[in-house]
């Protein structure tokens, strides 16, 4: 039986007005007889445009079947054969633009929420699962995976999978990339990432932290060490400042740098190593995903929090739901405004920001409407901290120290869809080649690159 | 896991510490820095290299006590491991082709400073060494320093010992006659701002070891972020040396009190819980 109803099944969240105080996840979450519901919502249809939407490819189709009989196993099964992170794409793919964005339930009323099935099939597998994964044979090739954030940990399992003997070297003391030091707890418990690397582990990946490419080690001697191919998925972890006046004053932070010392060092902890600067008043300049947890923390951490961002609320390049759980968690908005200038005392403190008001003029090269300033519409927005979350470019050190690795004018590795760099052996895919985009669309790079390793090596 | 080895108290306060980390000492050069943890909740510290034993496999770090993550630090004895040491990060100083170069050192800098003095008079250029330290009781280094430069000059602010003054004394003395290849300082913020400033008028090139607040130290965070000659830059991936004439010190200083408040109530904190 298919249920018509036009909206999807709601699932729990914790109320704002008590979530804007903890870091406990935000969505809940469903429930047996809410996936159930929810999977009943499901045409099944012949042509999969959903499927089509995914970009790894999961048999959509296929394990909301499973969830409507009750065989929520199954369902697991038949999503990690294709995705490597279920719980993880579960709650932070933007389902909206890929899946459900294709999901013909969608035409009139709202798509199928594909994103918390997947999720609650995952979350029940790790509830229920008594033992983790078995290793396959190995063939005894070598691969060396560098970074281990979604590209990299797609990689290395599907090569794993394979039958590769996979090292991941990780920069930082944690596996993870941007899943431990980027999105915050609130949104991805960091027990399901480690839950993820220890079933990868358990695939008989290899996971080496504390270990920087290009500088505890160059791609050189990783080949003359035996690893017969390379894949490079460092990510874009360079942080983005505006140039503006102040803008190294005490208070002005770099999203990257707020979110690494309360998610990483869980600096939000009382009784934690790692300071984090409490402010009463921060704004947060930038309007995507990342403004979005830099927002919500810092609310979290107790301050009034005000976004900047230039364009509309229509604009507003974060997710929907992220934008909506912040304005619920009274994160205020002030949009069509820019900064000009961070306001300090004498001491370099932020006393406040000066900025124009904006206007939406012509759209630009990414189709959206290009602002420009108000003239004299200059005001001061009060503020003891700033963080700009104004997007990051891939990290230039591993290129400073890899003679003839081909770069682009931004600092991305310049790579073909397979992820082939300009080096033999030595393939890339996720943010390092895009800049900083999403979880699942470097993952699903990773697992092309793997595909392409593994056609390298059997050649 | 990385094996303390060896564990040298220098001074009331400064520890040198002998760790096993084979990945480090292999690459490891003067100016280079690592980051550890002391401990599993420890907080992220970056320290530069004060030697390194490639056959060993060994990192020589010496720090001084001054927050809560040195305090834990301080309190790790020999033969007990630490979870996390990575590195080399950072540019090497460069060193090479330099025939003439004063290597000045304040305080705890003194135990970077050594290295730098040590591969100079290895590459053969002629050391001139000015260390400065509070008073007597804070002396580190003597002899190593003496042993590896052709000239070495010992200040202490309240002449306790060696001669009374800062390490500007000797050295604009010596630049009134003579001039070198290149000076290099490495100490407090204060004293490198003013070492630039006694060498400004020769215009002879002088090189800062900077160290900001860092957390990842791999150009992730921005934290470490500095103006050098009216550029942002990253201290932990373009440094941490840079032109001592085009760092805006003062920046610098106000920057690195950020979390004072925090640091001075963890040292409270923690003395509290050796106290029990």
């Amino acid at each position: 039986m298919i249920d018509h109803s036009l909206k999807k099944t709601q699932m729990a969240v914790q109320p704002p007005e008590e979530r804007c105080k903890n870091f406990r996840e935000v969505a809940l979450g469903y429930t047996e007889e809410q996936a159930r519901a929810e999977a009943a919502r499901c045409l099944g249809c012949k042509n999969r445009p959903c499927t089509d939407g995914c970009p790894v490819g999961v048999d959509i189709r296929g394990f909301i079947a499973h969830i409507k009989e009750g065989n929520y196993g199954e369902a697991y099964e038949v999503i990690s054969r294709t995705s490597l992170l279920p719980a993880v794409c579960g709650r932070v793919c933007p389902q909206e633009k890929q899946c459900e964005g294709k999901c013909v339930r969608g035409i009139k009323g709202e798509p199928v929420g594909i994103g918390r099935l997947e999720r609650f099939a995952a979350d029940f597998h790790a509830k229920t699962a008594t033992k983790l994964p078995e290793a396959p044979e190995k063939n005894g090739k070598r691969v060396a995976v560098i970074g281990s954030g979604p590209a990299g940990l797609a990689c290395a399992g599907e090569l794993a999978r394979r039958g590769y003997d996979v090292t991941v070297f990780e920069a930082l003391h944690v596996a993870g990339g941007v899943l431990v030091y980027g999105i915050p707890e609130f949104r991805l418990p960091k027990e399901i990432v480690a839950r993820s690397i220890e079933e990868l582990e358990a695939l008989g990946v290899h996971i080496v932290t504390d270990a920087v490419a290009g500088k505890s080690f160059t791609l050189g001697e990783l080949r003359e060490a035996g690893f017969g191919a390379v894949f490079l998925g460092t990510g874009a972890g360079l942080p983005k400042f505006m140039g503006i006046k102040g803008e190294n004053a005490k208070g002005v932070f770099s999203a990257n740098e707020y979110l690494t010392r309360v998610n990483l060092m869980k600096a939000y902890e009382e009784g934690s190593e790692t300071p984090v600067f409490r402010a009463k008043r921060v704004a947060v300049v930038g309007g995507g995903n990342v403004a979005m947890d830099a927002a919500r923390t810092a609310r979290r951490l107790g301050a009034e929090v005000t976004v900047v961002y230039r364009r509309s609320r229509a604009e507003l390049p974060a997710r929907e739901e992220e934008a909506a759980h912040a304005e619920e968690e009274g994160v205020l908005f002030r949009l069509l405004a820019n900064p000009k200038e961070i306001l300090t005392d004498g001491e370099d403190n932020v006393i406040g920001m000066k900025c124009v008001e904006m206007e939406l003029g012509e759209p630009d090269a990414s189709g959206r409407r290009r602002p420009r300033e108000k003239a004299g519409s200059e005001f001061v927005l009060g503020t003891d901290c700033v963080i700009m979350a104004l997007g990051t470019s891939p990290n230039p050190l591993l290129k400073r120290a890899t003679a003839g690795l081909e770069t682009g004018e931004r600092g991305e590795i310049v790579a073909d869809e397979d992820g082939r760099t300009s080096l033999e052996g030595v393939f890339a895919g996720g943010d390092a080649v895009t800049g900083s985009a999403t979880v699942i669309l470097a993952m699903g790079a990773g697992k092309r690159a793997a595909a392409a390793i593994d056609e390298y090596l059997k050649n | 896991m990385f094996r303390i080895l060896k564990k040298q108290k220098l001074n009331d306060s400064v520890i040198r510490m002998e760790i096993e980390a084979p990945f480090a000492a292999r690459r490891a050069e003067p100016g280079q820095f690592v980051i550890l943890r002391a401990d599993e909740r420890g907080e992220r510290i970056p320290l530069t290299i004060a030697g390194y034993d490639r056959e060993r496999g060994t990192v020589e770090i010496v720090f001084q006590v001054v927050g809560g993550a040195t305090m834990c630090l301080g309190a790790r004895e020999e033969g007990e491991s630490i979870p996390d040491l990575v590195g080399p990060l950072g540019v090497p100083t460069a060193l090479e082709g330099l025939k003439k170069v004063a290597v000045i050192g304040g305080g705890v800098g003194c135990a970077i400073a050594l290295p730098v003095a040590r591969k100079l008079q290895k590459l053969g250029a002629s050391v001139t060494s000015i260390v400065g330290f509070r008073s007597r009781g804070l002396v580190i280094l003597e002899e190593e320093f003496c042993a590896c430069s052709d000239r070495f000059f010992l200040m202490t602010d309240d002449g306790s010992y060696g001669e009374k003054g800062n390490v500007c004394a000797p050295l604009g003395r010596l630049l009134q006659t003579e001039t070198f290849d290149e000076v290099i300082a490495i100490g407090p913020l204060v004293m490198m701002k003013f070492v630039a400033a006694a060498t400004r008028p020769y215009a002879i090139k002088t090189v800062a070891s900077m160290n900001p607040i860092m957390i990842d130290g791999t150009g992730m965070c921005g934290c470490c972020r500095l103006t050098v000659g009216g550029e942002t830059k990253f201290a932990c991936v373009d440094g941490p040396d840079f032109d001592a004439h085009l760092v805006d010190f003062d920046e610098a200083i106000r920057r690195s009190r950020t979390y004072t408040a925090f640091e001075s109530r963890k040292r409270e904190e923690h003395c509290n819980l050796f106290r029990k």
